[in-house]
């Protein structure tokens, strides 16, 4: 019987208290944080989308050949003698035009691989996350500064070098005979070369 | 009253009545629960820390306007095995049930549907007829979760009117009247005239009856709680077991008959509280009007108190609502079986003996 009462009594107590502790959170700040307007401050090195510095780029498709979801294409063209292509921020000269450097976003896992053998620092992750499309293809993203015009400019212009230089190859092989001996000592010295990479 | 000035009015006896009935639906209901809509979302979200709609009008007064609107333009689904003719009426027979119970509660001295001798017991009786409602809604539906809601909410709400019965007992046995003008009228004047404080006798009396009210007033805030299917004694609707209890199958206007008639019975439950416990419609302090001599003005202040305690109990409902988890089916039935009737018995035994002294 005493057990009932306080039963009884336990009960509507506890249920003041439950109604107490309510209560004060209805004059509690919200946490809440509205969104569009409002955002989250991320972490100061937080990884989103890449953004790639075409004046350092210098082609050299480390970062292709790093991604695990192979999400970025590198096309180069080799540059002709003549041209000047300038130099990159850290002073490596630039010897290849970058006729295409996508990156699939909607491959890319965000995963940061890219970024840590690029020898010019150019690629890099980007605190942007807000970059949804409707289209998965406008998910690619183009970074190459060329034009296509620019593009099969770049091309013609190297096949013609190419040409004039098979050109002159074959002048010059025609006229004397070249040293057959050189040729097989680089296929022996390249494994010497590879086990201390190893 | 009103009913009077309209029939002399309009010379036509009808058409004043029909105007008499409509009123408590567009003066006080759907009003009541277009805010009741809002404030519901609102309590709820600064209770959680949450803001809650803020998109629609400022800090969104608006949402219920836009969750009308949803509602109206949804489409009235009818799965093709339900029981059709039952399966339409069951919506307005729940909202019937909450209605009706307005037409005899005192929104002032003068607004009232019917100065009914019974109003009392009126009120108990025809809000007990959204079991019917209910339980047609289940059945009818063809779907085992409405069936399961309906089944518990008959279980729920038929259990539940003995606690509350048995304190309206008590307090009829202290008034002697089930006429809720007379009894509103009763606790006039001052605060401490209010049932809840014993009564306008003064004595002994007065003072011995205050902790026997205060217990009375819990128990049937208790178990009209959950006769209108609220948190903690919502297992009708369940939405964790049962996704949405007996209003599964509906959808578009039939939904917000159920929605409304929801929100209905929660004022009229809490209007009821106020007007037998904490003089209905009566100032707590006397009156403005009387003060300056202005006649016109104890209506709109006795609807200005009537409103603050009925919104007050309703906030209550709300609170509670977002305090306690939900009640087992068996804790359900042990709370009104083995705490709640016992404790009104002896309760109006005592209330009884009190006044026969």
């Amino acid at each position: 019987m005493k057990q009932y009462f306080l039963d009884t009594w336990s009960s509507i107590w506890t249920v003041l208290v439950g109604m107490k502790i309510t209560f004060k959170h209805l004059f509690t700040p919200s946490v809440t944080i509205q969104y569009p307007e409002v955002k989250v401050e991320l972490p100061e090195r937080a990884r989103h989308r890449l953004y790639v510095n075409m004046d350092d780029c210098i082609g050299c498709d480390q970062c292709a050949r790093a991604c695990p979801v192979s999400c970025i294409t590198i096309d180069t063209v080799k540059s002709v003698a003549g041209e000047d292509l300038g130099k990159t921020s850290n002073g490596k000269k630039k010897v290849l035009w970058v006729t295409k450097f996508d990156i699939d976003f909607a491959k890319c896992c965000c995963c940061q691989l890219c970024v840590f053998p690029c020898p010019t620092e150019c690629i890099k992750m980007t605190p942007v996350y807000e970059f949804s499309e409707y289209e998965r293809e406008n998910l690619i993203y183009s970074f190459s500064t060329l034009t296509p015009a620019e593009v099969a400019e770049k091309k013609k212009n190297f096949e013609k070098a190419e040409a004039e230089k098979a050109a002159a190859k074959a002048a010059a092989a025609a006229a004397p005979k070249p040293a057959p001996a050189a040729k097989p000592a680089p296929a022996v010295s390249k494994p010497k070369e590879e086990n201390p990479n190893t | 009253m009103i009913f009077d000035t309209l029939s002399s009015f309009l010379g036509n006896e009808i058409i004043a009545g029909i105007i008499v009935a409509c009123l408590p639906l567009f003066l006080v209901i759907l009003p009541y629960a277009i805010a009741a809509v809002l404030a519901e979302r609102k309590v709820s979200a600064y209770m959680q820390d949450r803001i809650g709609p803020n998109r629609t009008g400022f800090h969104g007064v608006l949402q219920p306007v836009a969750d009308v609107v949803k509602l109206m333009l949804k489409e009235d689904i009818v799965a093709s095995n339900v029981d059709k003719p039952l399966f339409n009426i069951a919506p307005l027979l729940v909202f019937t049930g909450s209605y009706a119970a307005f037409a005899a509660i005192p929104f002032t001295s003068i607004f009232i549907g019917t100065k009914l001798d019974l109003g009392l017991i009126y009120i108990l009786a025809v809000s007990s007829f959204v079991v019917a409602g209910i339980l047609m809604g289940g059945w009818s539906s063809n779907n085992k979760y409405s069936l399961i809601g309906a089944m518990r909410s008959a279980a729920q709400i038929i259990s539940y009117e003995i606690p509350t019965f048995l304190v309206v007992v008590t307090i009829i046995i202290i008034t002697g009247t089930t006429n809720l003008t007379v009894l509103s009228d009763y606790q006039t004047s001052y605060f401490w005239n209010w049932m809840i404080l014993g009564g306008p006798s003064l004595g002994v009396v007065k003072f011995l009856l205050i902790p026997f009210m205060i217990v009375g007033f819990v128990i049937i805030y208790i178990s009209t709680l959950a006769e209108v299917n609220r948190v903690p004694f919502d297992i009708p609707e369940a939405e964790s077991e049962l996704v949405a209890g007996f209003h599964t199958e509906y959808s578009g206007m039939k939904f917000a008959m159920f929605f409304l008639a929801e929100y209905a019975n929660m004022f009229a439950v809490s209007a009821l509280i106020a007007t037998v416990f904490f003089g209905g419609y009566q100032s707590p302090f006397g009156y403005l009007g009387n003060l300056m001599g202005i006649k016109w003005l104890i209506p709109l202040e006795q609807l200005f108190w009537f409103s603050v305690k009925g919104l007050f109990f309703v906030f209550v409902q709300m609170w509670l609502r977002w305090t306690l988890p939900r009640l087992r089916v068996d804790q359900l039935m042990t709370v009104c079986w083995k705490y709640l009737i016992p404790f009104a018995f002896v309760n109006l035994l005592i209330v009884g003996l009190l006044v026969v002294l």
